[in-house]
């Protein structure tokens, strides 16, 4: 029962003259544009968008939503991006008028509310992390990762130190080395051993004077704790660098151990993960990070103080941070992620963002022991939130690949594991489930998981099966490079193949 | 669970010792062994009488009449651009990684990077940046990438400070120089800009409508910046594209845009999102993700994420940009704002603003109280001098008469510590304007505010600048 009429490109939705929005009678004397514009500065016709009723793009976009796989709508266990469930409240309360409405130059005595918010925010980021100051202001997790990088380099050049190398595992986000480029760093890959770990002998042989940072990612891309975190700590800070934990997977270790503890100098928290954000299709996420006392001064500015003047309590936002290394975006940050952020720590308090990993860590192990009989993994004994299967020896014996295997998951109503990350895993399945699914969802996905594999072959490879598209051609879109209806010239109508 | 786990033959230990045996992997050192140091849980009614309290301490624009812009608005946002993108199966889901379980949100952004190509006059936008300012840096990093042996970057001192602050923290390691071109009587001239640029110079950074609401002379800027054999980004804002020539009619190279105007609640600065749109020889040095049109097996029209192979999951260190995600909730939010809006209506939200903010100058500068800033055309956006020289209390006493009054310009350009930034939606009705007016010279005559909102500033002192 699919409506593909309205989900038709709004070009070709368009009729001249249909409008969805009027504005009313202007109230004041109306301007002569060629009087008060310069002809330089003029188009003489609006400009060209297509044109539709409101209802027409009501039904557009609620048919295109019907085309999404969601946490709303489906169990996502997409590894590394902790697709938990986000609670509805924080929606609504985000958009409160004075929260979700604020201008973000008002005076400081019009957001009171809004700034002692944030600074408990960052009193409970800190915290949660284990250190000391925080930067609310980065807008994502790959934002976070340049800002701290960016940190360490003022903080090197201020103790008057060349320090030109950034060690990244080899298993880590593809983010971590482009962050280091970014910075002005050179990326150095650290092989894992045999378990999945670094390889501390291939770290000793890369670290020494000229190594700024160690980024880390603890838990690491294969769901396991780095047994050997202190020690690496010890190693990176005996040789002047410092440690950068890559905050990615922190919901398998709220309350349980904080990177401040355990050797970290900074880190980024992905709000949108661990504190249930909202991914958006995408975004928004906030990256914000957390350092050591050393490294406050170099944090980008503003961030949010707090003032006791005789019993007189007032909250603004400091900007006199002459060590700062600026700032990584316009205004304060993603307010709306971080508000997200301060409801669900303050509905799941102490005790309950411990139960959040203790959970997501038992659904993880529940799944890792269901699965792995049939998908093997090659690294993990047990695991913390995620684990990695490997497809190589299917693919091997019948051909199934990690990507066939997720194809067909969708047509069981799942939707499917990260495949092919991380790069160390051949035929990767990476698969977290979050604390927020029942076990009735995981028995479930388990069955689908196991039918699949006994499958025929064929009916695997071809799949999905249900839905609107099988298999898109990459190659011809990279080829044929048609980024925008009026790029490659008209829609070509006879391409389309409308249902 | 536990007894599942058993059941399935897992790790006896955890199940025998419970839970907590599952951390067994995080060396003991590493335990944290005490509870986190944070305030108790809120059940959902006291967490909404909890945030609600902290709302109520916060001066909204919806209770009060706000003209504040330098970047961000408080336009019209149709209800109904709100009520789809509360959909769970466009905000609940993620980066479509799997194209077949998100031709939905693929589509979207395939139509959002047609309508911001359309709306700026290029030929490819992608799927979205953070905002305006992280925008404006990756752009200059797209310039300086084409041209490596090109070690400078021009800046315009009438593109937003903060953009420009953004791109200086972002070129900090990259041994690249920058240099600002200072305005005068509030733009910047061709030929100043024709000086600061040299055969080294690989881009220039403008913006039109620049950070004082002045309208630029863009095609003559661009064409001294082309002729030194630099490339041009500029920074636009959205909405003014309704009425103002487009840029890439002008010649440039690269558009950028703080997207929140087009359809996005003000939300104290974020999430935004930011544009980036460019000229096709330029796509594959492009951030960010792009959206592509292709078939599938079946022979059906569908769309994926494409040219990956600029992107960090792939090159790594290499990368165009870090940069792993578009800002896909605005960005949904922005192409329903344009289609329903469509050309007509951003023509009228464009020429209203236009036509408000120049009877709100006219009727400031009546007063006596405030001048004009800059003697230019203006879009939406214009500065006005405080003849009494204290800005900072004038909008602290106008907020107690219910007014968003301006932004005070001295934090970032020390010599107009005496101005105020004052933007005019499409929103703002004369009789707010006449009432703002009013207040500004009620301040003046020292008489006590007309509406007490409680929201008083404390009299500031004059602080250095904060630049």
């Amino acid at each position: 029962m699919r409506n593909a009429q309205s989900t038709r490109l709004l070009c070709e939705l368009s009729r001249p003259g249909r409008r969805g929005a009027t504005l009313g009678p202007l109230d004041v004397p109306p301007v002569d544009v060629a009087r008060v514009l310069p002809a330089h500065a003029r188009q003489e016709s609006p400009p060209p968008l297509p044109e539709l009723s409101e209802l027409d793009v009501v039904r557009h976009y609620t048919n295109l939503s019907t085309l999404n796989m969601s946490v709303d709508s489906h169990f996502y266990p997409l590894g590394s991006c902790t697709m938990k469930y986000n609670p509805k409240r924080n929606e609504r309360l985000a958009a409160l008028p004075g929260l979700g409405d604020l201008h973000p130059y008002q005076p400081e005595a019009t957001i009171q509310g809004m700034l002692e918010m944030l600074w408990h925010l960052q009193a409970f980021l800190a915290e949660i992390a284990g250190l000391e100051a925080v930067s609310l202001q980065p807008a994502a997790g790959a934002q976070g990762e340049l800002t701290a990088l960016l940190v360490a380099a003022a903080y090197f050049r201020d103790r008057g130190e060349e320090r030109t190398n950034v060690l990244v595992p080899t298993s880590a986000h593809g983010t971590n080395p482009a962050s280091a480029a970014m910075a002005g760093f050179k990326a150095i890959g650290i092989e894992s051993d045999a378990e999945g770990m670094v390889d501390m002998a291939d770290l000793e042989a890369k670290l020494d004077g000229s190594t700024a940072v160690m980024m880390i990612t603890n838990p690491n891309t294969l769901g396991l704790f780095e047994r050997n975190i202190l020690e690496i700590a010890r190693l990176v800070h005996d040789a002047g660098g410092l440690v950068y934990l890559d905050g990615a997977n922190m919901n398998a270790i709220l309350g349980a151990a904080r990177p401040g503890d355990f050797g970290a100098d900074m880190m980024h928290y992905n709000p949108h993960k661990t504190f249930s954000g909202p991914h958006g299709g995408g975004g928004p996420g906030a990256g914000p990070i957390a350092v050591r006392k050393m490294l406050e001064p170099f944090l980008p500015t503003p961030r949010v103080v707090r003032s006791d003047v005789g019993g007189r309590v007032r909250f603004s936002l400091e900007w006199n941070c002459p060590k700062s290394i600026g700032r990584v975006r316009s205004f304060f940050g993603n307010v709306g992620v971080l508000l997200r952020a301060y409801a669900y720590i303050r509905t799941l308090g102490p005790d309950g963002l411990a139960d959040v990993s203790r959970h997501a860590v038992l659904n993880a192990n529940y799944l890792l022991a269901r699965l792995r009989d049939v998908l093997p993994v090659p690294h993990a004994r047990g695991c913390l939130h995620e684990f990695v299967g490997s497809m190589a020896d299917a693919k091997a014996r019948t051909g199934v690949s990690a990507m066939d295997l997720a194809k067909r998951l969708l047509d069981y109503g799942f939707h499917a594991p990260t495949v092919y990350f991380p790069l160390t895993v051949r035929e990767a399945v990476m698969i977290e489930p979050t604390e927020t699914e029942s076990l009735e969802t995981l028995d479930a996905f388990v069955e689908a998981v196991r039918a699949i594999l006994a499958e025929p072959v064929d009916l695997v490879q071809a799949a999905p099966h249900s839905g609107a598209v099988n298999r898109p051609d990459e190659v011809r879109a990279a080829k044929s490079q048609q980024l925008g209806w009026a790029a490659g010239g008209p829609v070509a109508a006879a391409a389309v193949a409308t249902p | 669970m536990l007894q599942a786990i058993r059941a399935a033959g897992g790790p006896a230990d955890a199940v025998d010792a419970g839970i907590d045996t599952l951390f067994s992997g995080i060396p003991g050192d590493c335990r944290l062994r005490r509870p986190l140091d944070i305030p108790a849980a809120l059940d959902e009614v006291a967490l909404e009488r909890h945030l609600r309290e902290l709302a109520g301490r916060n001066m909204s624009p919806a209770s009060s009449t706000c003209f504040l812009g330098g970047g961000a608005y408080d336009h019209f946002v149709p209800a109904v651009v709100d009520s789809l993108a509360a959909r769970g199966e466009f905000y609940t889901s993620y980066t479509p990684y799997q194209a077949e379980a998100s031709q939905g949100n693929l589509q979207v952004y395939f139509e959002y990077q047609s309508l911001i190509a359309s709306l700026t006059g290029m030929e490819v936008s992608n799927m979205s940046l953070y905002d305006g300012g992280s925008a404006a840096a990756e752009a200059v990093l797209m310039a300086i990438s084409a041209v490596p042996q090109k070690k400078r970057v021009v800046m315009a001192s009438t593109v937003h400070p903060e953009y420009r602050q953004v791109v200086e923290t972002y070129l900090a390691n990259l041994g690249i120089e920058t240099v600002t071109v200072p305005a005068t009587a509030g733009v910047v001239e061709p030929a100043a800009l024709a000086r600061a640029c040299d055969s080294h110079t690989a881009c220039v950074l403008l913006q039109q409508p620049n950070f004082f609401g002045c309208i630029e002379d863009l095609p003559a800027l661009t064409q001294a910046a082309h002729a030194a054999g630099a490339l041009v980004a500029v920074a636009v804002d959205p909405v003014s594209l309704g009425l103002l020539k487009r840029p890439g009619d002008c010649g440039v190279d690269i558009v950028v845009a703080e997207g929140q105007p087009l359809g996005n609640h003000l939300a104290y600065g974020g999430p935004y999102l930011g544009i980036l749109a460019c000229r096709e020889s330029f796509v594959r040095r492009m951030p960010g993700r792009l959206a592509g049109q292709t078939l599938d097996r079946r022979g059906n029209r569908c769309w994926v994420l494409t040219l990956q192979t600029r992107e960090q999951h792939i090159r790594r260190e290499k990368a165009t940009s870090n940069v792993c995600t578009n800002q896909g909730l605005l960005a949904l939010r922005s192409a329903i704002y344009l289609a329903v809006l469509g050309p007509q209506g951003l023509r009228e939200v464009a020429e209203a603003c236009l036509a408000k903010a120049t009877y709100a100058h006219r009727r400031l500068l009546a007063g006596g109280r405030l001048s004009a800033g800059f003697d230019q055309p203006f879009f939406k956006e214009f500065v006005v001098r405080d003849v009494v020289g204290r800005p900072d209390e004038l909008v602290g006493e106008l907020v107690d008469a219910g007014y968003l009054a301006g932004v005070p310009l001295g934090r970032w350009y020390p010599d107009l510590d005496d101005c105020l930034l004052v933007a005019v939606t499409e929103k703002r009705t004369r009789a707010e304007i006449d009432g703002l007016a009013e207040a500004f010279e009620s301040a003046r005559a020292g008489r006590p505010a007309a509406v007490g909102t409680g929201f008083a500033a404390p009299r500031r002192e004059r602080t250095a600048t904060h630049a």
